[in-house]
């Protein structure tokens, strides 16, 4: 099971963190900070897996990938593949790249809940959901259509009736 | 339109965030924010809730509290619009935790969207429940779930089967009502569906037994079928990942077919023919494909046993350890750790390259193959493998000489064939990293050396050659300067020359001049200065030619800021300088050094205590000097009742003298202040009680100085000369004593007059009989003989004897010939004791004696006094 996704960017702020077991916040901080402090500390040319029972408890491994100016993390048990959550990772920027054609820090800082949405339909509850990208985009393009048609039917209730009441 | 609703966008609220230069102005922006939205939520605000609820998403993710935010998510996911309910879920999943009564109120909202026409709200609604659903939403919401998991969409399938995952996680209970639609679900085409279904089977077998028993009758087959299709299709586009196919997928169906085929010999026969075309057609070039081989070896190593498999398996892993990419080999390190003891032989056939794998550049890929070479050396390979080691700890990194070195010390002490070998490799350590060689480790060393008695020579002309060449690591100058001191004549003069050695020509001067530089070294610690000053004093014996020389470098250390260099500069420069006549025999060589006692202390870190310890020490050689310690002291006062338990102090004097001090086997030394040599020999003993200090559980000076270490402590004994005693003498006349006064050591005498045995103590369980001896010419002592017989029909373990005498006697016992006793008079144990009565003809002996030992591992103990002793001993 995957216990939790991070993404940060190398000044060590938080861009989207999801945790698949309950923590309270303070404590979620205080992981991001320590998986910070180890992974800015690690050298270019070492292997992506880190044991992390020390941050995360007994039975957690953690895989990072960097992309230029952020990190992408994923804590997960002995029950997963570390070389395909290394894959899934992949699968993730990939379709984040699809998404916001060549993502940057900043595309995900304003559209974090896009971003979220992206992620659920990747991971759902800790479990792999779907790991092609075409399929995911797929399912996030038409959320984003729904979106968007019930948005303008609001939009125009909206301003009609701000118009009325004026 | 709300007056105090922040009209700021959420990519406003953002910008502002970012462009904060300070923390604080940080706190302020998400504060003013804050507020904004706790006084929409208090006017109920409709057309920003949705908009307050993604800014209150992201300040969460910064760290600040949000739970104000709650019951917004549950009024937004009851609201109608899809945008509404998308931030509605989103916002419950983050902000959420398990708290019952708060997601109680939305059960009622999930079960309308799991039954909602629109797909994509049904999708956020199994999404949310597969992220927070507790116990009770589980069992409310099971039906829905499983009724999804025929969903004509296969998104919604998926996340249905998934999101049972979770349920039957919550409710375990609930696993049988799940079983039928998986076993569907198995069948199914669809990558990403199947994958989920999966999943869900995997997790039916570990919470259901009863699931298991199912799915390996039913499934097995057809799964290892989907994974042979799998295997041999052609290429597929949509999941293909670096020229794989979905390798996701295959990871999931060796999963499953590793917790099918575990422990079940039929399962695991069906699925080997696949296993083995997954271990060998799978390409290796890309990551995609190293993961399916890994999991296929995982799978291959779980299951039941096939021979042939797991070779196959382990030499995939043995290809991973030579793969460019780091995390392939961190992963193959990984698994034959596990694998070494499943199949340790065929782990060994890549000893080589996991070798290399110890001198990478990725630290913690060294790590790794260290611990895993640590854990394939065995007696056969342990010379090949050390040489590596050691030859590698040359160009290793600073910071992984540590490790290195104590893994190569903890090989050679496990594994060492022999004691040449041992002596040799622990050089060849010494000289590399000596400061990184613990404490413990160089001690045992010591030790070795001490015992292999025909190698000394070698070793301290290793020990100066290897000097020679480096002066640098304090450990190897630590071995060097005692072994010199110890072995010094035979450097010299070439003594027990091995045919491997090549001779080498070294004046006494030479080997003086090396252990003064050691004194002299500015980096030496106080450790060091001081064993040096021992080893002078020793030399300065066995080279009377350069004792002059010698005693120039003492004296220098008189003047010393640190007190006990300068103390025993002062009392070795007397030695030196008035007693020659008695030196020889002070500086004698060190008797040979338990190895049995030095091990088991450094086994066990809690020091014995005289009550719990055993006769672990029995086999100390006699001859060892073993002076008194602290708990005795009780004891040695024979008008106190109570036997007092041992003091901590005691402990570490005990820790202190250096042997494991059993009381069976300690003598004890109470000596009178007349008792000259005593005092003398006491001056020697660097690191044990000072003898000018009355109380005994005092630490001495040179162990405080070095925070009470026991280890380094004992090694001082180790440093110090052979006779080494406490006594309870004071300082203040010592010199007085030092002049004027030189008798050679007692020894003692196999001849004496015969005096009548006495029945010294009897119980009901226990007799103790007393034979005496005298030595000629020396009327004050009298060699005892006692021999203790069990009277009862049980048998005695753990035996041990204590004496102690009032202070005008001086009590030495030697170790005990065992410590069980048979039952019924079947047998004994003897113990000789010697007595020197200073007031001899004006008072007679006395004796008080304690006795402890198990019957049925009960302890006993029995206490008595021996006051019928023959008058004129």
């Amino acid at each position: 099971m995957i216990k939790a996704v991070m993404v940060m960017n190398t000044q060590g702020k938080p861009r989207l963190t999801k945790f698949y077991e309950f923590l309270p916040v303070e404590k979620q901080q205080g992981i991001i900070r320590t998986v910070f402090g180890v992974l800015c500390s690690r050298a270019e040319n070492v292997s992506n897996f880190m044991e992390a029972d020390s941050i995360f408890g007994p039975d957690s491994r953690l895989v990072y990938k960097h992309y230029a100016t952020l990190y992408f993390v994923f804590v997960f048990d002995s029950s997963e593949n570390e070389l395909a959550m290394l894959d899934l990772i992949q699968v993730f920027v990939e379709t984040l790249d699809k998404c916001f054609r060549n993502v940057c820090e900043l595309d995900i800082v304003f559209n974090y809940s896009k971003l979220h949405t992206i992620l659920d339909e990747i991971i759902f509850g800790g479990q792999v959901l779907e790991t092609s990208s075409a399929e995911v985009m797929k399912v996030v393009e038409e959320i984003s259509r729904q979106e968007s048609a019930s948005n303008s039917i609001g939009l125009v209730t909206k301003t009609v009736s701000g118009w009325r009441n004026r | 339109m709300n007056p105090f609703s922040s009209g700021t966008r959420l990519r406003d609220m953002i910008r502002a965030i970012r462009a904060c230069k300070t923390a604080a102005e940080e706190r302020a922006v998400v504060r003013k924010e804050c507020a904004a939205i706790r006084a929409a939520i208090n006017e109920n605000d409709q057309d920003y809730r949705h908009r307050n609820l993604a800014k209150l998403m992201f300040i969460h993710m910064l760290g600040y509290p949000t739970h104000f935010g709650q019951m917004e998510c549950l009024k937004l996911i009851a609201s109608p619009g899809f945008p509404e309910k998308r931030i509605g879920y989103l916002g419950l999943m983050l902000l959420l935790d398990e708290r019952q009564e708060v997601l109680m109120l939305v059960t009622n909202s999930v079960k309308q969207d799991l039954n909602h026409t629109n797909q994509y709200i049904v999708g956020l609604a199994l999404c949310a429940l597969g992220n927070i659903c507790s116990a009770e939403m589980a069992r409310d919401l099971a039906p829905e779930v499983e009724r999804l998991l025929q969903f004509r969409d296969p998104n919604i399938r998926k996340k249905a089967a998934l999101c049972s995952i979770r349920i039957i996680k919550k409710v375990p209970d609930l696993a049988e009502n799940f079983i039928n639609p998986v076993a569907a679900l198995l069948k199914e085409k669809h990558h990403g569906v199947l994958i989920t279904g999966i999943q869900l089977c995997t997790d039916l077998c570990k919470v259901s037994s009863e699931a298991l028993e199912y799915f390996r009758k039913k499934c097995t087959d057809g799964l290892v079928r989907t994974l042979r299709d799998l295997v041999n299709s052609p290429y597929a586009p949509e999941y293909d990942i670096a020229g794989i196919t979905d390798p996701f997928l295959h990871i999931r169906l060796l999963k499953l077919l590793r917790v099918l085929g575990q422990g079940d010999a039929d399962a695991s026969d069906a699925m080997n023919d696949i296993l083995a075309q997954v271990a060998t057609k799978t390409e290796s070039n890309k990551n995609a494909g190293n993961a399916i081989l890994y999991e296929c070896v995982e799978t291959i190593m779980s299951i039941e046993d096939n021979g042939g498999l797991r070779v196959l398996a382990i030499n995939i892993l043995g290809r991973f350890l030579s793969n460019r990419d780091n995390n392939i080999r961190y992963v193959a390190l990984n698994m034959l750790m596990r694998a070494i003891t499943v199949d340790a032989q065929a782990v060994q056939r890549h000893r080589a390259t996991i070798l290399e794998c110890v001198k990478d550049s990725d630290a913690s890929i060294r790590k790794r193959a260290l611990e895993l070479v640590y854990l394939l050396v065995n007696e056969s390979n342990v010379k090949p493998l050390t040489k590596e080691l050691v030859d590698y700890l040359e160009v290793s990194d600073q910071d992984f000489k540590g490790d290195l070195t104590a893994k190569i010390c903890s090989i050679i002490e496990k594994f060492s064939p022999e004691k040449i070998w041992y002596i040799d490799q622990m050089l060849k350590v010494l000289t590399e990293a000596g400061n990184f060689v613990k404490d413990e480790v160089w001690h045992a060393l010591v030790v070795v050396i001490s015992n292999a008695s025909d190698l000394h020579g070698y070793t301290v002309r290793a020990l100066f050659r290897a000097l020679q060449t480096t002066a640098e690591q304090e450990s190897l100058v630590r071995v060097a300067v005692w072994c010199i001191g110890e072995y010094g004549d035979l450097l010299v003069n070439n003594a027990g020359m091995l045919n491997v050695e090549d001779p080498i020509t070294v004046t006494e001067s030479d080997a003086v001049d090396v252990v003064e530089s050691a004194i002299k070294r500015h980096t030496s610690d106080l450790t060091t200065k001081s064993m040096a000053l021992i080893a002078l004093l020793k030399l300065s014996s066995r080279f009377p030619s350069c004792s002059g020389r010698i005693k120039d470098i003492v004296v220098q250390h008189k003047g010393s800021l640190v007190l006990e260099l300068q103390q025993r500069s002062l009392e070795f420069n007397s030695i030196i300088e008035k007693h020659q006549n008695i030196r020889s025999a002070l500086v004698e060589r060190m008797p040979v050094l338990d190895e049995a006692s030095f091990g088991g202390r450094r086994a066990s870190s809690l020091p014995n205590t005289v009550s719990t310890s055993n006769g672990t020490a029995v086999k100390l050689p006699n001859g060892v000097a073993k002076p008194s310690a602290a708990p005795l002291v009780d004891l040695l006062d024979l008008s106190d009742d109570v036997p007092a338990p041992s003091s901590s102090g005691g402990d570490f004097l005990q820790d202190l003298l250096g042997v494991d001090l059993a009381p069976a086997t300690q003598s004890g030394t109470s000596q009178a202040p007349k008792a000259g040599t005593d005092v003398l020999l006491d001056l020697l003993s660097i690191g044990s009680n000072p003898a000018q200090d009355n109380s005994v559980s005092t630490p001495d000076i040179l162990s405080s100085a070095q925070d009470h270490k026991p280890a380094i402590a004992s090694l001082d004994v180790l440093a110090a000369p052979s006779l080494t005693q406490a006594s309870s003498s004071t300082a203040s006349n010592m010199m007085d004593l030092l002049d004027g006064f030189a008798p050679a050591p007692p020894k003692p005498a196999n001849n004496g007059t015969a005096y009548p045995s006495i029945v010294a103590f009897e119980s009901s369980s226990l007799r103790l009989t007393f034979n005496f001896s005298k030595q000629p010419g020396n009327p004050q002592t009298t060699m005892i003989s006692g021999t203790f017989t069990n009277l009862s029909s049980n048998v005695f373990t753990d035996f041990v004897f204590q004496a102690a005498v009032p202070k005008f006697l001086q009590l030495h016992l030697d170790p005990a010939s065992g410590n069980s006793l048979p039952a019924s008079g079947n047998g004994t144990i003897t113990q000789s004791l010697k007595v020197t009565n200073s007031q001899h003809g004006k008072k007679p002996l006395v004796m008080r004696l304690r006795i402890a030992y198990k019957v049925d591992g009960k302890d006993v103990l029995e206490e008595g006094q021996i006051n019928n002793f023959p008058r004129d001993l």
